[in-house]
């Protein structure tokens, strides 16, 4: 990701140090020096947020990383750069809570990445890749969907893909086709040009509606045109299972071992978090009978596939707070509903 | 030769939300008038608080970045080192700065952060409507301490920032003035005016401490809260030149 994030043109990172991330800010206080650009080990998740507001105000591609309790404490941070519009990718690399929990895999943070997180009216697009590979692809799309819509981008990993190692193959492009507009609102001195400010702040009366509902013009562009997700031997499924992450490989071995065992099993993988890839999964699910959501949460995501595909039958299995549901227990706990119908 | 009275280019053409007698008037003028003077309106990039002074970039006519309360500087952090070629200065408050924000104050200074902090003490939560601040002088009544701020009833003493940030290797230029009488208002803008001649240099982080009036909370007159600066509030905080490399 760290790489990926290099390879993208990130011209700023800033960070506290935190498991299990650590990797990242290791890495990137090596090559940002190295290529001439900025590192700074910031004090605190608040100063980094902050000073990620203040790059990204310059117009430069800026990355921050944490996890779950340093994100957190970033979500002030993060609904101002929302507010102030301004493009910025954030990585969380999940761990266990709720308050310090464990450093753990976890897929505990849905709610608070896919609804805002901070106060306010606002979404940020998140990206959730299930391998280091794919991590480095959504680094990629992340800092040209951020630049595109002026949006802070999410990379919700858990801590399995962060702390995996695979072999990566490196593009420097990511599949993000539209091109990115100039930006000209960046402050960079009134140099022959009226004076650029970066804000959130709508004191007069009408003026934070009014701008709220360009933010909602945004979101709703967004969710038309940025939804994302893959199968997984579907095609003929009649039992889906839906999980993301590191979760979805697990799951994906489960619906080898079901078809091993003549259960018509598929996976549908979300990768957009939000916007949630609804269109998809209600095409996918056309023909299936049952729906299992499998997550390292007690329950998170499971609602979106309610509000997705309310008309089906909607099984849930999680595990939280370390605890992975594997691929045996996936497989026993379709067959245990199947066979109760 | 005629001197006229006239406006920076560096300030808008607007009048401000600011109570009578305030000293963010005066002050707002001297940040511009140094930036028309050195040229600077192409170069500079302001960041305003969050405090009286949040909407400050309807009064200048040049970038500003807001911050979130207590973030400017690690605002001011992130576009400086993206912007080395740019001059770039906080305008903050004391809750701001020395409260929420103590720990983004500290580490910006102890980084040497190529950027001017021009510190507004008024020793009071202005705009929230008039709470006890970490400057706030001891015997000070403000809504939240009624009967004055008291240490023995565990509300402290006020912070003198401009001294701790002067013990860091990372500030070359801490310094105390105010805006409470016409020398002192001259002394502030060569204050201003030298912090950012510093910071063109790149000699590091410079503070400019300015005790400023808030005659709507301290319940004075306009011209009664300049005396009580001049009177008082130097008791306290002392005026002058703290530290200069």
């Amino acid at each position: 990701m760290a790489e990926a994030a290099i390879k993208a043109g990130c011209f700023f990172y800033a960070g506290y140090p935190i498991t299990p991330q650590n990797e990242i800010p290791s890495y990137m206080a090596k090559r940002m020096r190295e290529l001439g650009r900025v590192f700074i080990q910031a004090e605190s998740e608040l100063a980094a947020i902050n000073m990620i507001f203040g790059a990204a105000a310059t117009g430069v591609r800026s990355l921050t990383s944490s996890s779950s309790p340093g994100v957190s404490l970033k979500q002030e941070g993060i609904s101002y750069i929302a507010g102030a519009q301004l493009p910025a990718v954030i990585i969380n690399v999940m761990r266990g809570g709720p308050g310090l929990g464990n450093i753990a895999s976890s897929q505990s943070d849905y709610f608070q990445s896919t609804r805002g997180g901070g106060h306010g009216d606002y979404y940020t697009p998140v990206l959730a890749p299930s391998s280091p590979e794919e991590a480095a692809k959504l680094v990629l799309l992340g800092f040209d969907m951020a630049d595109f819509y002026r949006t802070p981008v999410l990379i919700l990993a858990d801590a399995i893909v962060g702390q995996m190692m695979e072999g990566v193959e490196f593009s420097s492009k990511s599949e993000f086709k539209k091109k990115l507009p100039p930006k000209n609102w960046a402050l960079t001195g009134a140099s022959n040009r009226p004076a650029n400010i970066a804000k959130s702040f709508f004191l007069k009366e009408g003026a934070l509606e009014a701008h709220n509902e360009r933010l909602r013009e945004k979101w709703e562009k967004i969710k038309q045109n940025e939804q994302r997700s893959s199968t997984y031997k579907t095609e003929d499924a009649k039992y889906l299972i839906v999980a993301y992450g590191s979760e979805a490989r697990i799951a994906q071995e489960a619906v080898d071992m079901l078809r091993a065992k003549k259960i018509k099993a598929g996976l549908f993988r979300p990768i957009t978090l939000w916007p949630y890839p609804e269109k998809n999964l209600k095409a996918v699910s056309k023909n299936i009978k049952k729906v299992f959501v499998v997550e390292q949460s007690l329950g998170q995501m499971v609602e979106d596939v309610r509000l997705s595909i309310p008309y089906k039958e909607i099984h849930f299995l999680g595990k939280s707070g370390g605890g992975i549901p594997l691929a045996k227990e996936i497989v026993k706990f379709v067959e245990k509903v199947t066979r109760n119908k | 030769m005629i001197n006229k009275f006239t406006k920076p280019a560096s300030l808008r053409e607007v009048s401000t939300h600011y109570c009578p007698g305030c000293g963010h008037g005066i002050l707002h003028r001297l940040v511009a008038e140094v930036i028309d003077e050195l040229n600077l309106r192409g170069k500079i990039i302001g960041v305003a608080p969050v405090g009286c002074a949040v909407v400050a970039y309807d009064y200048w006519d040049f970038d500003v970045s807001e911050a979130a309360h207590g973030r400017a500087l690690a605002v001011a952090t992130g576009i400086k080192r993206c912007r080395p070629q740019n001059i770039v200065f906080t305008y903050q408050g004391d809750g701001d700065l020395v409260s929420i924000g103590m720990a983004e104050t500290m580490h910006a200074a102890n980084r040497g952060e190529n950027v001017t902090c021009i510190f507004v003490n008024n020793a009071c939560y202005g705009m929230t409507g008039g709470q006890m601040a970490p400057t706030t002088l001891v015997g000070q009544p403000t809504v939240t301490t009624p009967w004055g701020r008291n240490p023995k009833y565990g509300e402290g003493w006020p912070i003198k920032l401009s001294e701790i940030l002067a013990g860091l290797e990372g500030v070359n230029f801490a310094v105390r003035s105010s805006v409470s009488n016409p020398k002192q208002i001259m002394q502030t803008r060569e204050h201003i005016k030298k912090a950012f001649l510093n910071q063109i240099e790149g000699k590091g982080f410079s503070i400019v401490e300015v005790l400023s009036p808030c005659p709507t909370v301290w319940q004075k007159s306009p011209t009664d809260a300049m005396k009580w600066i001049d009177e008082e509030m130097v008791k306290t905080f002392p005026l002058g030149i703290i530290k200069n490399i």
